[in-house]
């Protein structure tokens, strides 16, 4: 690829981009608008899937809500997702890079 | 200068940027000049008026020599390769100026015309969209085109009828493209969307003729 493509791709990067696994427990700290204000909304859920690689990478986070599967995309780098903390690692390590099963599953054969 | 806008550009390649609001928009960058006012085209002495632009600046042997003499006597640098914008008028241009990116505006709408990537002799899947024929089941006819008529009458092929072509490196006009970065500083500006063309080929941009304009 070009490196003028590059060059605007890094100045858009996050220098400490959050680093966390598939598998983890992550809280993501989301900024959204709210009429004129902005705040941070939380989602916390496991994280089922890295995908992308440098500028471009995103991860998806499910949770469960009210008994109902939610699952959401953010983009690692964007401004919009303030930071992302690991609460807790899964309880083993996942064989699959991408955790999709975990969609068919509920309660305790839903954990790893 | 006049609300029509124009420059030449050479594609660079796609990539995203973040709005404020957190949406990703794909985004083609342009290496947008620097650009040169190589001449000037009167209605009185050329029976229309037009701004030509040079870009890519040449030595001697790179163009031809009356070219080059051309050149030497409007007395500007000699170019590869030059096009000319149409204007009303060719006020507030100047032989020898030179444009770049600052003469877009963030949110200005253009069209923007390039060569699509060359395809060579495409069969009419490529070329016109075609259904494959089946695979399996004994059939031989994957890529094939079919029939093409009927039999004693008409006894003959249409004209038009679809069929393999060269395809591709064809002047392709994208409308209505939004700007969405001006970078001055490293020449660059950012159009919403895919472009025609392949990396580092030529790219002309002019405010759009039709639909919404800035």
């Amino acid at each position: 690829m070009d490196n003028i493509i590059l060059e605007l791709e890094k100045a858009q990067m996050k220098e400490n981009a959050p680093s966390f696994n598939t598998g983890d427990f992550v809280r993501v700290e989301y900024l959204i608008r709210e009429g004129k204000n902005e705040r941070v909304q939380p989602f916390i859920g496991q994280v089922i899937r890295l995908s992308g690689h440098g500028f471009r990478k995103t991860f998806t986070v499910r949770r469960m809500v009210q008994g109902e599967g939610v699952e959401r995309t953010f983009p690692l780098h964007s401004p919009r997702v303030v930071n992302v903390a690991v609460e807790r690692g899964p309880n083993r390590k996942p064989k699959q890079a991408r955790l999709f099963f975990l969609r068919d599953r509920v309660g305790k054969s839903a954990q790893l | 200068m006049s609300d029509n806008k124009f420059l030449l550009a050479r594609k660079k390649g796609m990539t995203q940027i973040f709005r404020e609001d957190g949406t990703v928009v794909p985004v083609t960058v342009l290496e947008a000049g620097p650009c040169m006012v190589t001449g000037l085209m009167s209605e009185g002495h050329h029976g229309y008026s037009a701004v030509q632009l040079g870009l890519t600046p040449a030595r001697e042997k790179h163009v031809s020599k009356p070219q080059w003499k051309d050149f030497e006597k409007r007395g500007v640098k000699a170019h590869r390769i030059l096009r000319e914008f149409r204007v009303p008028s060719t006020d507030g241009f100047e032989v020898g100026q030179e444009l770049g990116p600052e003469v877009f505006e963030v949110g200005d709408v253009v069209d923007v015309v390039g060569k699509s990537k060359g395809r060579g002799f495409a069969s009419v899947i490529k070329a016109h969209g075609f259904a494959r024929g089946h695979e399996t089941h004994g059939s031989h006819s994957v890529r094939t085109p079919g029939s093409i008529g009927q039999c004693a009458y008409p006894g003959r092929v249409f004209k038009g009828q679809r069929m393999a072509r060269h395809y591709g490196d064809e002047q392709r006009t994208v409308k209505n493209a939004t700007i969405e970065g001006v970078d001055v500083e490293r020449g660059l500006l950012l159009v919403r969307g895919g472009v025609p063309g392949a990396p580092n080929s030529l790219v002309q941009l002019a405010t759009a003729k039709t639909g919404r304009r800035g």
